[in-house]
């Protein structure tokens, strides 16, 4: 089926189409630069050394043999980073703990889990840099590990951090060192009366399994040290800006002797704004006088990077017989991996935020684990709590006898509901992409065949504002260049000119969008939170806006007439007695008509709105095997304003399978020692094209006010609700409720085989 | 990757004194998808590579009156495209098209997903099913070992060193049978099989009644399996008969020797050897009867 | 250490030589020494796709390939893909259909997706999606690569 859009006044000249993107030709041609691809003159080869246990202290390290080989260059360990221990600083997409930070770069007393960064060797190839590796001897003295969130939990599991305490929402902190590293705590209303009031009441389990970004390109950084003090560094990073703080910080120097030139970036989706090789890089490169590329494989990218957490979520809710929701309570377990710092906070916040919950409880706990330290994917903690929530809610619904859609038609939070967590919305769409699934022609239509079935969800995310900066310069041939800060990861370029283009009135192709580096355009936070489209396109909106009024002020001067007689109107500067110039034409004039025409735009203040999607799935389990196929799929989703369809459609398709993959057959697979079992694209399986079917999509558009053109990010929230609605779907085929992820087929089947065992012999 | 040496020998001759020189420090490279990725991550460390995509011995490809001859070295895809192939030996066709992408099935050769010896390798149990024998050479001469007795564990094979694997020779198939093999994955394509199933099956004139069966079983012992019971229990009943095929998944789940592993459970893979056992069986008597199957590999 | 050797190669056209270490993949070298940085490392173990290139006509994952074994072969990688004077239409309904978001994939997909249509002009959806089965996209969903495969093979077969 086509892509449905809902019918839209054309109110808008470039928001709304389609022009093929920027930078596209470039990506289709191979002639893109990715963090890989920096090749420098006497430029080394480094590897890392990882540690080979899950938990254990670091006796000795003994590097001599790994220097000793001809073709070796440096080698760093522990010993050559500064001590930043425990100061909290800010990084854009939330506070983190430098000496934390500092040690999941680079291992100092103790590993936290396999693949820990242990050493790293500068060579002249990179099979050289690996042998080397291999034979620097490292004493551990290994320690149990823990691995499972409730174990972790408890009073008598091995603790991971000395330095741990745990602090409590509000204030207060533990004063003994403990794995459980925050407490959240939201309340409202009276839950025990609202409880009391329902007419039913169901209360679940459930358990996520740690799940990896995935995106293809393995992380990588080249590093430059000048005899001058100052680092250049080429990476694939989501925030250039970011990885120059992160850097800078944890290498003791000042954030102006640091540059981070941002490459193009091979998918990221959260994981790519910690650093992990920038400063270990920047130190080889300082010991070896020479540029040194480090980049990881795929392994090394499963085990030694940031995946989002595994989790233990507890929901009961209660609604009354007209189905209306009367108290929710959730208990959240998050796995922060080796330190602190999951997504337990937007967990326990998104949910029931799709919901007008009147009286509800909400608790969090962020826990470590001997697990890589956890970090952002795709609406970070969202998904594992949606599971929970919305597979209560379908359980809750078959009890009411209630289709699941009116059910959250009813309870759907909207402009002025407050969450348990006390924020109040502003004008969302919750309610409008439940009304687009309901009217669907997918929806309405038949699903015939034996152990099918169909199951809906809803998710939220927040989506972010944060700051950025762009830069436009009139050119004489009436374009315009843009420079921004924003890394490009699905067409942002695009995105931002075409708002730029816009409120100048010009074509997207005549915008020509440049990703720059720290040194060359204004801070910038990360490509994440859904916020480039947002917040950078409202810093292209102002330069827009700054151009406008110098295009005007240049017009007054060539009229010889004063500034407010002059106005900027559909790509038009109009003055006095019917004068005006067209863009280009006003354009040509400038070089000869007095100095350049450059437009300066900064965000910051905006805050988005929130996003919401509803999704639909029908599946086909196979009842003796355990295994489900997607038959079909579609996705309703409020973009605010979709700026570029297409790429809305491919956040929501690309959201939507990773979603998929995440319900049905990721997960890390550990021994008891904690080691990976599965550390490769072989079995740690994301969806193939093989595996999904095409996936409709309906944009829905209700305006963010916060936004000029009423944009929303669209990035995050398609990922929320596949698991639950997937899970809601096999239940309708075969009859099971799962409550873990992956519902893989020997869980699946396990559950048949469960049911069939007690139900009654036919 | 380790610092290692590499020939690429023209004649049988060359590579088995290569092979024999370096006394079982030297590895045969076919298609390399398994090899290249072995010496990658250091669990194969050869001092020599010795390529054998060069012996025309090994790139024989012959269906004729006396059965299929099959080079070591032939790709999968040039074995899947092969219409006396994808006739005769479906089920060897079967595997080789589901043997990683069309990327790996373009180098891999069903002589080194046998070579290789990993219990899961897809093409064994077709080949088992086929009643293929390994034809092999070395430095004492050649020999000949049926597939189901190359194996002695996972990794492991009866090749001693200097020996390599240089065709594989499967019978002419007799009249109204049909083959097949499939494998459960998690996902539909690109992983390693879970449990992997291949059948032959010869009906008599009625076209439902058994007269003779082979059934392979992958990835559910430490070496792929022979199951001659299950088998046997098939022949003089009808394949449209629920006991008989139950029989015979029943028969093939008392010979496994699963093993727990991140792939699968022994509870697992016992339950779907026995339901793909079912499967196969139904799906190469169809072919036998000259039906084409409806069946999309990964579903 | 082993003796580097000398390959003889023609790469998108051009009779190229070029010497390596038995050890290193083509894919090293065509990134690291011939500069062809358009194949893209993913999984460097022929799970992923993307360091898809024509190796005597056929796709391979150029990880899994030595380049010593190169010697004679034909090699075709992404760079040599579009004419001089305009892009191939795999790589133009890749761009008119939005098929691309990161862009890392996509030189092994139209790789992979040019040897398709050569091979089967009219391929069916299930054909398309179980040929590129070996490339993998994390960021599309695999919907607008599905749909630019068969929106060039429907203009193709319009001609």
């Amino acid at each position: 089926m086509a892509t449905v859009e809902k019918q839209r006044q054309r109110k808008y000249r470039v928001l709304g189409t389609r022009p093929v993107r920027h930078d596209g030709v470039d990506k289709v041609t191979g002639r893109a630069r990715y963090g890989a691809d920096t090749h420098l003159p006497g430029m080394l080869y480094a590897a890392m050394l990882r540690s080979p246990h899950a938990h254990a202290r670091i006796v000795s390290i003994d590097t001599s043999a790994a220097e000793a080989m001809p073709g070796v260059h440096a080698v760093v360990t522990r010993e050559d980073f500064p001590d930043v221990s425990n100061r909290i600083v800010e990084l854009g997409e939330g506070a983190v703990n430098l000496g934390h930070l500092s040690q999941n770069v680079m291992a100092r007393n103790k590993v936290l889990y396999k693949g820990h960064a242990v050493a790293a060797v500068a060579a002249d190839s990179i099979h050289i840099a690996r042998e080397a590796a291999q034979r620097i001897r490292v004493e551990y003295e290994i320690l149990p590990p823990v691995l499972d969130v409730l174990e972790a939990m408890s009073d008598d599991a091995p603790v991971l951090n000395e330095d741990v305490r745990t602090e409590e929402f509000g204030g207060g902190t533990g004063d003994r060192p403990t794995n459980v590293a925050k407490h959240f705590h939201y309340e409202k209303g009276d839950v025990e009366a609202g409880f009391a009031r329902a007419a039913v009441i169901v209360e679940r389990e459930f358990r996520t399994a740690t799940v990896h970004q995935g995106y293809i390109e393995p992380h990588a950084a080249t590093a430059l040290w000048n005899p001058d003090g100052h680092v250049t560094i080429w990476t694939c990073t989501q925030g250039s800006f970011t990885a120059r703080q992160q850097t800078a910080e944890l290498l003791g120097l000042p954030v102006s002797r640091v540059r981070v030139i941002p490459t193009e970036i091979g998918g990221g989706f959260g994981g790519k704004i910690s650093v992990y090789l920038e400063p270990v890089a920047a130190l080889l490169a300082k010991k070896s006088g020479r540029p040194v590329k480090l980049v990881m494989d795929r392994s090394e990218v499963l085990e030694g990077t940031g995946p989002t957490p595994g989790s233990y979520i507890r929901v009961k809710m209660g609604a009354d017989r007209d189905g209306r929701i009367t108290a929710a309570e959730a208990y959240l377990a998050y796995e922060a991996g080796a330190f602190p710092g999951s997504p337990i906070n937007p967990g326990c916040m998104c949910i029931f935020a799709c919901y007008d919950v009147p009286n509800g409880r909400i608790d969090g706990y962020d826990v470590c684990v001997n697990k890589p330290r956890t970090n952002a994917y795709r609406a970070p903690g969202a998904t594992n709590a949606a599971f929970a929530a919305e597979t209560v809610i379908d359980e809750i619904c078959e009890q009411l006898g209630m289709d699941p859609l009116e059910f959250r038609l009813k309870n759907a939070a909207v402009e002025g509901t407050r969450r348990i967590d006390g924020v109040t919305y502003s004008r969302i769409g919750m309610k409008e992409t439940v009304e687009a699934i309901l009217n669907s022609e997918h929806y309405r239509s038949e699903l015939k065949g034996p152990n099918r079935g169909r199951g809906v969800a809803s998710g939220f995310w927040f989506n972010v504002g944060l700051k950025s900066t762009v830069v436009a310069t009139v050119n004489p041939d009436g374009t315009v260049s843009l420079v921004e800060g924003s890394t490009d990861i699905g067409g942002t370029r695009t995105s931002v000119a075409m708002q730029l283009a816009e409120t100048l009135g010009i074509a997207a192709e005549d915008v020509q969008p440049l990703v720059a580096d720290t040194d060359s355009v204004g801070y910038t936070d990360v490509t994440g939170g859904s916020r480039v489209t947002f917040s950078t396109g409202i810093a292209a909106i102002e330069a827009a806006k700054d151009i406008q009024r110098q295009m005007c002020e240049r017009a007054a001067l060539i009229w010889d007439c004063p500034v407010d007689q002059v106005r900027y109107e559909d790509g038009r500067v109009v003055g006095p007695d019917g004068q005006a110039f067209t863009f280009k034409e006003l354009a040509a004039l400038v070089p000869s008509t007095g100095e350049p025409i450059v437009g300066r735009g900064t965000s910051g203040k905006a805050n988005q709105g929130g996003a919401f999607a509803t999704e639909v799935v029908d599946v086909e389990v196979d009842p003796d095997t355990g295994k489900v196929q997607i038959l079909r799929f579609t996705v309703a989703q409020d973009a605010g304003c979709a700026v570029h369809p297409s790429y809305v459609e491919g956040q929501m398709q690309g959201g939507v399978v990773q979603g998929i993959g995440w319900a049905l057959n990721e997960e890390y697979i550990y021994d008891d020692q904690g080691r990976m079992l599965n550390n490769t694209f072989l079995d740690y399986r994301i969806p193939t094209c093989y595996d999904v079917p095409m996936i409709d999509t309906i944009i829905v558009e209700v305006p963010d006010p916060n936004h000029p053109y009423g944009v929303r990010g669209v990035g995050e929230v398609p990922i929320v609700p596949p698991p639950a609605a997937i899970a809601n779907a096999i239940y309708r085929a075969v009859g099971v409720r799962m409550d873990r992820l992956p519902m893989s087929p020997p869980r699946v089947l396990e559950k048949i085989l469960q049911s069939r065992a007690a139900a009654p012999a036919q | 990757m380790h610092d290692f040496d590499y020939v690429a020998p023209t004649t049988l001759d060359e590579a088995i004194a290569a092979l024999a020189k370096h006394d079982g420090q030297a590895r045969c490279l076919a298609g390399g998808t398994d090899l290249i990725d072995q010496m990658r991550t250091g669990r194969r460390r050869p001092a020599l590579v010795v390529d054998v995509k060069k012996i025309p011995e090994l790139n024989a490809l012959v269906v004729s009156d006396d059965g299929l001859r099959l080079g070591a070295a032939v790709p999968c895809s040039d074995v899947y495209r092969n219409e006396g192939v994808a006739q005769d030996y479906a089920a060897l066709a079967d595997a080789a098209r589901i043997i990683g992408g069309i990327q790996i099935q373009n180098r891999a050769s069903i002589g080194g997903n046998v070579c290789n010896s990993s219990p899961a390798a897809d093409s064994v149990p077709a080949l088992i099913a086929l009643q293929a024998v390994c034809v092999i050479a070395g430095p004492n001469g050649p020999r000949e070992v049926p597939i189901e007795r190359f194996f002695t564990g996972p990794g492991g094979n009866v090749l001693e060193a200097g020996e390599l694997l240089v065709e594989l020779r499967m019978p002419p198939r007799p009249p109204r049978s049909g083959s097949h093999y499939r494998r459960f994955i998690p996902r539909n394509e690109m992983d390693i099989a879970v449990v992997g199933v291949g059948a032959s099956v010869q009906l008599e004139d009625d076209g439902r009644t058994v007269a003779a069966a082979r059934i392979g079983l992958g990835a559910v012992a430490p070496t792929p399996l022979l199951a001659e019971e299950a088998a046997r229990v098939l022949v003089g009943r009808s394949v449209d008969d629920e006991a008989a095929l139950s029989d015979a998944a029943e028969a093939a789940r008392a010979v496994i020797r699963p093993i727990d592993d991140m792939r699968g459970t022994k509870a697992f893979r016992s339950h779907v050897t026995g339901v793909l056992v079912q499967r196969v069986v139904r799906a190469a008597a169809a072919r036998a009867r000259g039906e084409s199957l409806d069946y999309c590999p990964g579903h | 250490m082993a003796k580097k050797r000398v390959v003889s190669a023609v790469i998108n056209g051009e009779p190229t030589d070029f010497l390596c270490e038995p050890r290193q993949t083509l894919l090293e070298v065509l990134r690291d020494v011939l500069d062809f940085t358009g194949t893209k490392e993913g999984c460097s173990n022929g799970n992923c796709g993307a360091c898809t290139v024509r190796l005597n006509g056929r796709i391979v994952d150029s990880c899994l390939v030595l380049a010593v074994e190169c010697d004679g072969a034909e090699i075709e990688t992404i760079e040599g893909m579009a004419g001089p004077d305009a892009l191939h239409p795999l790589q133009q309904a890749f761009l008119e259909g939005a098929a691309l978001q990161c862009g890392i994939c996509t030189p092994g997909f139209l790789v992979a997706a040019k040897a398709l249509l050569e091979e089967n002009p009219n391929p069916t959806e299930q054909q398309i999606r179980f040929f590129l089965a070996g490339n993998l996209c994390r960021c599309t969903g695999y919907d607008k690569i599905v749909r630019a495969v068969q929106a060039c093979a429907a203009a193709a077969s319009e001609h």
